[in-house]
C-alpha cells in the first residue's frame, strides 16, 4: 500500500499584501499540508481550496491527532479520486481563517494584541493572490489543477481569471459565479447572531478572555440548515421527537430540545463554537458576498471569464438549494459561449449542499476518470 | 470497426469546426471524429454512466436533459449539431428540431428508418418490427417516435428546415433506390432555411 506522504508547514510571507479594499496586510504566514510527492518538472501539483469552516488538513489523520481526518479524505489520498500516488496536492489554510494561517486571533506585531477587528476584509482574489505566492515559494509555476467545493470552488474559478496561464485544469464543485440574495441574507442572520452577542465585544473579544459562542452556535445552526436538503433532514430526523430509551412520547409543551432535528442543530453549534472563531466567519462569509467575477464587467460573466485557459470540470448536486445546479450552468454557459474547454456532470444526489463532502460513486468516478485522464498528459 | 454512419456524419464535418454532439452517448462518435479530423467538440449526454465514458475518453461533455432544450448555447455558435440517433428518444420533437438549427449553422440528424421494408413487414404480420436499427421490444424501447424518412421530409418542410443532403443507409452501405423502403438509418443535413 503506498503513502499518503503527508508533511505540514507554516510558511512565512515577509512582502506586504496589497488586498483589494486598498488595505495592506504586513508579513503573514500561511500553514499548508502537502501530501504526495512533486515531481521533477514540478508539473503534478493540485491546488485544494477550502471553503468555509475547514482548512489545510485536507487528507489523512492529523499528525498531533490521528483521529482528525483531513475533511476531504475521501477524494484524496492514495488510490483515491485525486490519486497522491502520482499527484502532489497541497491544502492551503487561508487568509484570516483560523487554523494556524495568519488571521483575526494571530498577534499583531505593532501592538502586541490580537488583530480582532481589525483583521482587514479579506476577499476570494485576496486569498488567490496569497495562494499565487505560495506556489512562487514551491516553485510551481502551473498547477495541474486547481479544485475545490462551493467557496472552494470560487477560488477555483478565480484562479483560471486571475492567473490563466497557471492552473491546467479548474474542478469547480457545488459552486457559483456569486452569490443571490438568498443567500447572503442567510450570511446576514450568521453575522448578526455573531454581531449581537454580548461577549463579542466588537471583534476583540480576545482580550476580555471571553468567545461569543451563543452567537457562533446561531451562525453555524443557520448555516447548516442551508447545508442539508429538505428530503435528507426528512430522512436523518423527520418528525422524530428526541426521547431518551424508555421515556414517554408525548409532547412535552416546554421550549427545551423536543424534536432530534433540534438536537442535531444545537449539537453542530455547539461544537462549532468550540473550535472556529467569530471573527473569521465573520470575514470568510463576508468573501462569500464579496465574490462576484463579472462586477467587473458590468455583469458580463461571459468577459470575466474571456481570458480563461484552464479546461474546466464543473459539477453540482440536483438537491443543493444552497448553489443549486442553475448556478454552475451559469457558469458553464459563459464558458460554452466563449467556447472554452468545460464538461459540466449534474449529480442526482439526495444530500443538498454537503454532496460535495459525501461518498458517491457517480461524483468520485467522474473525479477520478477526469484526474486519470489529467494524468497521461503529464508524461 | 468502422460505423458507416459515423463515416457518413464526420464526411459532412469541417476541419476546425465548433461541433456540438447532442445524445452523445459515450462519446464515440466524438472521439471517432476527432481521430479523423481537427476540431473542437462538446458532447451533450443526461446519463451518467455515459457522462463518466466521455470524461473517460477526455471529452467535453454537458450533463444536460435534451428535452429542456439547449438555453446552455448561442445562436449559430456551433458549425455542426449533431442529432445522431437520439431524436427517436425525444419527446418533444418539434422544440429540439428548432433548437438545434438555432444553435447549429448546419446540423446533421439521423434516426432509424422505421419504413424500412422488414419493419413494415413486421407490423404487417402483426407485431412491432425488432431489427438491428431498431433493436428493442415494444416494451422496453428508448424510443418514443417513431418515423420514416417521409415523415422526416414532411416535417423539415413544416419547420422551415433546409435540407441540404442526405445519406440513407442499410448495414453500412448507401441506398439510393427507394431509400425510405430500403434505408434502415436516415441521416440528413439541415439548416435553417
Amino acid at each position: 500500500m503506498s503513502e499518503l506522504h503527508l508533511s505540514r508547514n507554516t510558511i512565512h510571507f515577509a512582502e506586504p499584501l496589497p488586498l483589494q479594499s486598498g488595505a495592506m496586510l504586513s508579513g503573514y504566514d500561511l500553514v499548508i499540508e502537502t501530501y504526495g510527492k512533486l515531481n521533477a518538472d514540478k508539473s503534478n501539483a493540485v491546488l485544494i481550496c477550502h471553503a468555509l469552516n475547514a482548512s489545510h488538513h485536507v487528507a489523512g489523520p492529523a499528525p498531533e491527532d490521528p483521529e482528525d481526518i483531513g475533511w476531504w479524505d475521501n477524494m484524496i489520498g492514495p488510490g483515491k479520486p485525486v490519486d497522491t500516488d502520482h499527484f502532489f496536492v497541497i491544502g492551503v489554510n487561508n487568509l484570516g481563517s483560523c487554523f494556524g494561517s495568519t488571521g483575526p486571533m494571530s498577534i499583531h506585531a505593532e501592538t502586541g494584541k490580537p488583530y480582532g477587528a481589525n483583521f482587514p476584509v479579506v476577499t476570494v482574489e485576496d486569498w488567490v493572490n496569497t495562494q499565487a505566492r505560495l506556489a512562487d515559494k514551491l516553485g510551481i509555476r502551473k498547477f495541474a489543477a486547481v479544485m475545490g467545493g462551493s467557496l472552494g470552488g470560487m477560488q477555483a474559478m478565480a484562479w483560471s481569471i486571475q492567473f490563466p496561464k497557471r492552473l491546467d485544469h479548474c474542478v469547480v464543485i457545488a459552486s457559483t459565479p456569486k452569490l443571490s440574495a438568498q443567500n447572503i441574507a442567510f450570511n446576514e442572520v450568521a453575522r448578526n447572531a455573531i454581531l449581537s452577542d454580548p461577549d463579542f465585544h466588537g471583534g476583540n473579544y480576545y482580550e476580555h478572555g471571553v468567545v461569543p459562542k451563543r452567537g457562533l452556535r446561531l451562525a453555524r445552526m443557520v448555516g447548516h440548515i442551508t447545508y442539508l436538503s429538505d428530503d435528507d433532514m426528512a430522512e436523518k430526523f423527520g418528525r422524530e421527537l428526541q426521547r431518551p430509551n424508555g421515556e414517554s412520547n408525548d409532547y412535552r409543551f416546554s421550549f427545551d430540545v423536543e424534536f432530534e432535528v433540534e438536537s442535531y442543530l444545537r449539537h453542530q453549534g455547539d461544537k462549532f463554537s468550540t473550535y472556529f472563531d467569530a471573527n473569521t466567519y465573520l470575514l470568510i462569509t463576508r468573501a462569500l458576498d464579496y465574490f462576484d467575477p463579472s462586477r467587473r464587467y458590468e455583469g458580463s460573466l461571459n468577459r470575466a471569464l474571456a481570458d480563461v485557459q484552464a479546461k474546466f470540470l464543473v459539477v453540482s448536486f440536483s438537491t443543493d438549494w444552497r448553489f443549486p445546479p442553475n448556478r454552475s450552468r451559469e457558469m458553464v454557459e459563459s464558458l460554452l459561449s466563449n467556447k472554452s474547454e468545460v464538461s459540466y456532470a449534474e449529480i442526482d444526489a439526495p444530500h443538498g449542499h454537503d454532496a460535495f463532502l459525501l461518498d458517491d460513486p457517480r461524483y468520485h468516478n467522474l473525479i477520478r476518470a477526469y484526474f486519470r485522464k489529467m494524468r497521461e498528459a503529464l508524461k | 470497426m468502422k460505423r458507416a454512419d459515423f463515416v457518413a456524419i464526420a464526411k459532412w464535418i469541417a476541419p476546425n469546426s465548433q461541433v456540438l454532439d447532442l445524445g452523445c452517448g459515450d462519446g464515440s462518435f466524438l472521439e471517432f471524429l476527432q481521430k479523423q479530423k481537427p476540431v473542437h467538440s462538446y458532447g451533450v449526454e443526461i446519463d451518467d454512466a455515459r457522462v463518466l465514458s466521455c470524461a473517460q475518453k477526455g471529452l467535453n461533455v454537458i450533463q444536460q436533459n435534451l428535452e429542456g432544450g439547449l438555453a446552455l448555447f448561442e445562436n449559430e455558435s456551433f458549425d455542426m449539431v449533431v442529432l445522431s440517433q437520439t431524436l427517436q428518444t425525444i419527446h418533444q420533437t418539434e422544440k429540439i428540431l428548432r433548437e438545434v438549427v438555432r444553435v447549429g449553422k448546419e446540423s446533421v440528424v439521423s434516426f432509424p428508418n422505421f419504413g424500412h421494408w422488414s419493419h413494415r413487414l413486421a407490423v404487417g404480420m402483426g407485431h412491432m418490427p425488432v431489427s438491428k436499427s431498431l433493436p428493442y421490444q415494444w416494451y422496453n424501447t428508448p424510443n418514443v417516435r417513431v418515423l420514416t424518412v417521409a415523415d422526416f421530409e414532411r416535417l423539415a418542410s413544416t419547420l422551415g428546415l433546409k435540407i441540404v443532403d442526405r445519406c440513407i443507409l442499410h448495414e453500412g452501405r448507401e441506398v439510393t433506390l427507394l431509400p425510405n423502403l430500403f434505408g434502415s438509418l436516415a441521416l440528413f443535413r439541415v439548416r435553417r432555411a
